[in-house]
Parts: structure tokens; sequence; C-alpha cells
């Protein structure tokens, strides 16, 4: 048999991403190989794009802070026939893409998952109340949903936050928790393993599926942190968990 | 460990829902068709060993997956065929000797409700099948309407090809040099036990990339070869994670996934590359082997004990 091997493929870019397959049943559309707003975007609006109007025998989509994740059924279609209609869907593409959803996200930055907020802070050398400031003040984009069930990887988190993940993860971070990895933010869906810092708690379900729409966030979607007190919070709680019942 | 097991959650990859479903597609599917069910039909999948099921009503069942003991009432039947069983009847199931996923057909299907739009089991969220949990004993499973069907058998045994598991290398191929690549299509791989609907470790020469190991997360799809800084080829089942942060070697082909998954543990597995284009002529293939298996099934009279 004839040896198949890809050599060294070209630097991907905004204007013509490296397109690799994934087995015959799906391809990525690769914009960088880093974390960037731009190529997020990008992914964002393609996924929109290919989601509103899809290509003939496209499954489904996945946006990453950097690529989109193609699927199709292999007999429909094929990653030649899925590159040309990506790369004909990108040249058309709005530049200005539609603004996502503004969302509100209320957070207790106290209580059972405000796990580092006063380590976060001593070490790098400011008040709580100041880091939550800098928390506040910023506007987030959900980047990409994954890891878990609707669990929002956000960028837009000020510099002076990023901080290196913990040398040790932890087993278990309850729901709803508000965190930080490296240069990336997050709002947490459901309780599991991280290695992440966390300061704080919404009591907003990201992901319910009993709900008719299981999932709060979406990639695309921007979103402003409010601060709440605990009165506030079991209040949301108790709401949210009345209607979803 | 035994799940409901459907065709699997579509729809919800971007919102970081894996599909679950079948580990092995065509046994599952053989098994829906074999009792008259439809092919998304929920069915009960297990791990090795089947164990006890009490029937309240009476059914036609089938088993599929691999070769076991089934006992039904105190008599033994045979697998990969119907069979019926009266209200009340104790079936139980022994250990799969050549498998590692077997599956309980029940005509009618299980009738679990559905969780965005699947009864499929998701074990790490909780979704789907009974409360999101494997089964437990002294659980009760809702069944589906009885359609009323013949006792269905294959014509002939249902045998995958024993061949080498074909991969379409990327999507970070690039990552690895020439002696990655070398290891990974001419070297022998042993699945470990380190296994289960997520993932499975496989043993084996050790594969590093030349270029680091992590990546930013991009999606990942059922057979997606992860290399982490093991240097051990993690590949990625079923309940995968949707998004992934190691660089992904190569792929493995749909229709070899169910045999791949089906290595019994210390089995040598062999990779050999192949290009898309190759794999979607073997996919065709493999869909049509499958459709002739379930068209070709005809009326088989009741097992003798």
């Amino acid at each position: 048999m004839r040896e198949i091997w890809w050599p060294a493929e070209g630097t991907p870019s905004l204007t013509s991403p490296r397109i690799a397959s994934c087995g015959e049943s799906a391809v990525t559309v690769e914009f960088c190989e880093t974390i960037d707003k731009a190529a997020n975007r990008l992914a964002v609006a393609l996924a929109q794009s290919l989601s509103a109007t899809p290509l003939p025998g496209i499954d489904e989509v996945v946006p990453t802070y950097r690529s989109l994740l193609v699927t199709f059924d292999p007999i429909q279609t094929d990653m030649a026939r899925i590159a040309r209609g990506v790369t004909k869907r990108l040249a058309t593409l709005p530049v200005a893409r539609e603004a996502g959803r503004e969302i509100s996200v209320p957070v207790l930055y106290e209580g059972e998952a405000c796990l580092d907020l006063s380590e976060l802070a001593a070490g790098k050398g400011m008040t709580t109340d100041a880091l939550v400031e800098l928390h506040l003040s910023a506007e987030y984009e959900v980047a990409m949903i994954g890891f878990a069930p609707g669990f929002a990887y956000l960028s837009g988190l000020p510099e002076p936050l990023r901080t290196p993940r913990r040398a040790i993860p932890r087993q278990r971070v309850p729901e709803g928790a508000i965190g930080i990895g490296g240069v990336q933010a997050s709002v947490s869906s459901v309780a599991g393993p991280s290695g992440w810092h966390f300061i704080g708690q919404t009591p907003l379900r990201l992901f319910a599926p009993e709900r008719a729409a299981p999932f709060l966030l979406e990639a695309g979607d921007r979103i402003r942190f409010r601060r709440i007190e605990r009165a506030e919070f079991d209040a949301i709680r108790l709401a949210d968990r009345h209607i979803a019942r | 460990m035994t799940t409901v097991q459907d065709s699997g959650r579509r729809g919800y990859l971007r919102f970081g829902v894996s599909a679950s479903g079948p580990m092995d597609a065509a046994a599952f599917a053989i098994a829906n068709a074999l009792v008259g069910n439809g092919p998304g039909a929920a069915c009960l999948e297990f791990a090795l060993t089947g164990g006890s099921f009490e029937l309240s009503r009476p059914a036609r069942l089938a088993v599929t997956g691999g070769s076991l003991e089934i006992v039904v009432d105190g008599r033994r039947v045979p697998a990969w065929r119907a069979f019926h069983a009266r209200a009340g009847a104790r079936i139980t199931l022994g250990a799969l000797r050549d498998a590692v996923w077997g599956y309980l057909a029940v005509s009618g299907g299980i009738d679990t409700v559905p969780v965005m739009g699947s009864r499929a089991t998701h074990l790490r969220s909780g979704l789907g099948g009974l409360d999101g949990r494997s089964l437990r004993p002294g659980d009760v499973l809702p069944l589906g309407e009885e359609s009323g069907a013949p006792l269905l058998a294959l014509a002939r045994p249902f045998r995958p090809r024993s061949a080498p598991i074909h991969v379409v290398p990327g999507p970070q191929a690039h990552f690895f040099d020439a002696d990655a690549w070398r290891s990974l299509t001419r070297e022998p791989f042993r699945v470990t036990s380190k296994r289960d609907r997520m993932a499975m470790i496989l043993e084996g020469p050790l594969l590093s990339s030349a270029r680091g190991h992590d990546i930013v997360s991009d999606g990942t799809v059922m057979g997606s070869i992860q290399i982490p800084p093991s240097g051990h080829p993690v590949i990625l089942m079923a309940d995968r994670q949707t998004t992934g942060g190691y660089a992904k070697i190569a792929t493995v082909i749909t229709c070899d996934i169910g045999r791949l998954a089906q290595t019994v543990s210390r089995d040598p597995i062999a990779f050999r590359p192949i290009a898309p284009e190759a794999a979607i002529a073997y996919e065709r293939e493999a869909r049509m082997r499958l459709r002739e298996a379930i068209s070709d099934l005809s009326p088989a009279p009741e097992p003798r004990t």
C-alpha cells in the first residue's frame, strides 16, 4: 500500500484557513493555532451561517477559539465539496459580524464556589474588592462551549487577572462557578473537576436538560457580569428551579 | 456496566454534549432489526457481562455484540437471533467471550423518557437513559409497544472483516514526525484495561509530537486519536468530550470504530493509513453490508432446547 503522509501544512490564516480531515466524516477549518479573537469571531460567524443555511450533507458544526469542526455524511458529500463550500461561504460572510446577544450574568463573589478569590487577590497584591471590580469591568464574549454540556469559555479577561492553572486540579467544583484559567475566563454549567481558579458563582442554570431551550449561552454571546448579594442569589435560584419544574 | 442507548443525541455538539449512542453501531442496529424495532430504538448496552433480567410482558429479544451464554427460563438460546420469552421469564446473559460491548434488544424498545431528543445515556453529565446512570439491580425499565412481528434470524453470520484498523491522517498529523507516524502505522498496539465509553488508552511504542502535545482546544469526533504527553494514544469514543486540547495524529474511520471498540483488552491492534476518499468507499461498503444483512433477515423457527 502506498504510504500516506501529509507533510507539514501551510500556516493557516483568516483568509486562507487550513482545512484538515478528521476521518472521512468531518473536517476542521483552522484559522490559526493560538487563542485569537478575530479567528474566534470568524469561526462563530461561519458556524452561524452554516447553521442558518447548511451546505448539503452537513450534520453539525462546533466553533472553537480558533477553528470550526464540521461533521457531515460522507455518502452525501465529501471533504473537497465541504472545503469548496466553506471557502465560498467565507468569501461572502458579512465583514461586520452580527453582534451576539447581550446577556447579563449575576455573580455572587462569595460562597461555596468562591474557592480562590482571597488567594488570587493576595497573589496579585490587590484587595478582593479590587479584583472583583476588575472582573466586572470587562465585556466578555462566549468563545466556545465545550469540555462539558454548556461549559462556556470566555474571551475578554482583563490582562491583570490572567493566572496560570492550579498545579493540582480540584476533583469537584460546584455548578455555576465563575472561573479564570490562564488567559481564559469561564462560567461552569455542571459540577466537575477543574484546575482553574474560581472566584464566585452564578445562580443561573446554564444547562437545564428539561428546559425547552436547555442552554443559556452559545458561542458569540456577549456577557456582562453583575455583582449580587446572597439574598438575590437565593431568590434567583429558587425562581429558576421553580420555573424549571 | 449496562446503560440504555439509542442511536445517539444529535445537534448538541456545539453545546458540549456528545452524541453518546452505541459503541458498536452495527451490532446495535442488528439487535434492533432482529426484534422488529426501528433503527433508532433504545436497547441495553452492556460491557463484558450482561446480568439477569425479568420480563413483565411477553416479548421478542435478541442479543448481539459477540458470543455469550444466554439462558431463558433455564434453556439456552443462541445469540444474534431473536427468541420469544413469556411474561415473567428470567433472562440471564453470561460474559462476552470475544467482544467487549453487547446489546440486548427488546421488541418495542426501551421506553425511558427522551432527553433532548434521545434516550442515550451520557454517564458523565447524567443525561438520558434511566436517570442518566448505569443500571443497578432492582431497576425497572419501561418497554415500548410490542408490534408482533415474527422471530427473525440472520441469513449468515455478520462478521466484521478481520483487517487492520484504518486511520485517516490528521487533523494535527503535521505535529508528528515520520518516526511517530511509522510507529503508529507499522507497529502493533494493545488495548489496555483503561477503557470506557469515553475513551480507550492504548499501549505500544510511545509516540511523541515534535511540536508539543498541547493545542488550543478544538473539536473532536468519535475515533480521534489524541497523543498526550505520556505518548500512549487515547482514542476518543461515544461519550468523549466534544473539544480537546491534545494533538490528534489521525482519526479511525467510521466503519472500523465498532471493531476497534470490540477489541478485547490485551489483544493487538494494527493501524493502516488511508486517504479520506478510500475511507468513504469503505463506509459505503459497510453501510451496504449492514443494509443487506438486515434486509436478508428471515423468520426463524423457535430455537430448540
